[in-house]
């Protein structure tokens, strides 16, 4: 294992510390819970916005506390979800009144680390929740744990927090953020693994020419292993059950978001973007919004998703509201 | 009468600190082997966050016994700070649904100053049954489950003819066997679920290190 740590058990903290020096005017870091909170709150009046999960995910969720996003991320241990007494912080930490809504991926851990947060809180702070489950390379049946929450998560909490920004209830601010969820579906593959720093070997082991399609985050593995071929017909078998889940149709008009698994250069993630826009182009589908780049990412893994977002006016404008966050940044 | 010899054999808060014990060195010696069960159809990470946790049990332990004006501590109240302790230290799934199995077991056991080995295992029944109810799982779901509840079934059952060392051994031996029985078995909850068939072949890291656990149980009590 070759990684920039200086050893194995500080690697998150240290980054943390790392986000907080290099943002003080957004960030501060509470260290001993592992929790990166907005500057300036709680927020009297605004609905708070928490998210969290295991570290490994970067920028997600810490590089997305800040204006317009989220008021707290917890940081849990590589991959795995953070604890109850962590987000029972984060939630106290960031209510002005109005009550605070946790963005929950949809993993085990995660759904039952805050569901234990939200009855520890219950009757000080008035909590709700989203649970992102936009990967359709997972079955959402009763014989899985239900789909896993991918790059949704991304557009929820920018889109989200710029309904709380703007005043909205607890109410409002949960139902854009589903209606965000419900609209967006997301599909992802590997070319390499990543290798979780405390376990020290790659997560799975790929051939030389063999890729992981419907991939998770946490590198576990997704619908089926096939031969690299040319990233258009990657591109496509990502893009057909994303489309076909959302029923897109000509006329429709989508956020696009290229996600690199963190290995993955922008030089390629832009091939794979092109890729997109032209199966998008010839069913009539338009791209009004875009996002490229590394915001989801699973450590050092080489590969990229896909998650498009069926948009409407109100989306849209949220989308353009302005944030200044360590990640995303415009019109602030 | 062996079912009253059996049923009267008291449990001290002395063994069940000797369990958690041998639980949290056990489990540091299989954390490897449990990390990598859990890299097959998981995410990785399995015996380090066990690990972790137990670690930390093991030094809750210490810290209390060194400090002379903490009170006696009994079995409830030991249980019930390992699932804190488990809670706020192991994070992903496994610390909720541990949490919950001790949270369980030591709300079982708060009206008996005095438990027997029944009382016991109808405290872990307790425990299991709050993992099934926050999991959502039941046996067969590749789960811990699919070694806790053959074990504790095994338990009952052996309760009123055994000895307190063969009514654990059975116990373990059932965890055991439930443990690499989920080798066949295609995952229907947590993250091994979203390999679907490819699930099929890898034994639950999670039922075996609830097997690890109770085969723990059986040794302490018995040495």
């Amino acid at each position: 294992m070759k990684k920039l740590i200086n050893r194995v058990d500080d690697v998150v903290p240290e980054s943390l510390e790392g986000v907080g020096l290099a943002h003080p005017d957004l960030v501060k870091i509470d260290l001993e819970h592992k929790v990166v909170l907005r500057v300036g709150g709680p927020r009297q009046g605004k609905v708070g916005l928490v998210s969290g999960g295991g570290s490994g995910h970067e920028p997600l969720h810490g590089g997305f506390v800040g204006l317009g996003m989220l008021d707290a991320a917890c940081a849990g241990n590589v991959f795995t979800s953070p604890t109850p007494d962590q987000m029972e912080f984060a939630t106290r930490a960031v209510d002005g009144g109005a009550g605070v809504l946790h963005i929950v991926k949809n993993y085990t851990g995660d759904v039952l680390n805050f569901q234990m947060a939200a009855d520890l809180v219950n009757g000080d702070v008035e909590v709700a929740s989203v649970v992102t489950n936009d990967d359709v390379a997972v079955q959402d049946s009763l014989y899985t744990a239900g789909r896993r929450g991918v790059g949704a998560t991304v557009l929820v909490e920018k889109i989200a927090g710029a309904k709380a920004e703007e005043g909205a209830t607890l109410d409002g601010v949960r139902a854009t953020a589903e209606k965000v969820n419900a609209n967006a579906r997301s599909m992802g593959m590997a070319l390499t693994s990543c290798i979780v720093p405390a376990a020290g070997t790659p997560t799975f082991q790929l051939g030389d020419d063999e890729i992981e399609i419907g991939i998770g985050i946490h590198g576990e593995p997704g619908r089926r292993r096939e031969k690299l071929v040319p990233v258009d017909e990657i591109a496509a078998t990502l893009v057909e059950p994303i489309v076909d889940d959302l029923a897109l149709s000509q006329g429709d008009d989508v956020l696009a978001f290229v996600n690199s698994m963190g290995g993955t250069p922008l030089i390629e993630l832009y091939i794979a973007f092109r890729s997109v826009a032209s199966l998008l182009a010839d069913r009539g589908i338009s791209i009004s919004r875009s996002l490229v780049g590394p915001y989801i990412t699973s450590l050092e893994m080489a590969g990229f998703s896909v998650t498009l977002l069926r948009l409407d006016d109100e989306l849209k404008r949220l989308w353009d509201a302005p944030v200044h966050t360590p990640a995303l940044r415009w019109g602030a | 009468m062996p079912a009253l010899a059996s049923t009267t054999v008291f449990v001290t808060e002395g063994m069940i600190e000797a369990w958690l014990r041998l639980s949290a060195t056990r489990l540091r010696e299989r954390s490897r082997e449990l990390t990598e069960l859990d890299q097959a159809i998981g995410d990785g990470d399995h015996g380090i966050n066990v690990d972790r946790g137990f670690t930390a049990v093991a030094a809750m332990l210490d810290g209390r016994s060194a400090d002379p004006a903490a009170p006696a501590p009994d079995v409830a109240g030991t249980l019930k700070q390992t699932a804190q302790t488990l809670i706020r230290t192991v994070g992903g799934a496994s610390g909720p649904l541990y949490g919950t199995f001790f949270l369980k077991a030591s709300a079982s056991l708060a009206g008996s100053p005095q438990p027997t080995l029944g009382d016991l295992i109808a405290a872990l029944d307790a425990g299991a049954a709050g993992v099934a109810t926050i999991g959502g799982g039941q046996p067969g779901d590749k789960t811990m489950l699919d070694a806790l509840t053959p074990a504790l079934s095994a338990a009952r059952e052996r309760l009123t003819s055994g000895a307190v060392d063969q009514v654990l051994a059975v116990a373990a031996d059932a965890a055991e066997a439930g443990a690499a029985a989920t080798i066949p078995m295609q995952a229907r909850k947590g993250r091994a679920s979203y390999l679907g068939e490819r699930s099929i072949g890898h034994q639950d890291p999670g039922a075996t290190s609830s097997a690890i656990l109770l085969r723990a149980l059986a040794d302490s009590f018995q040495g």
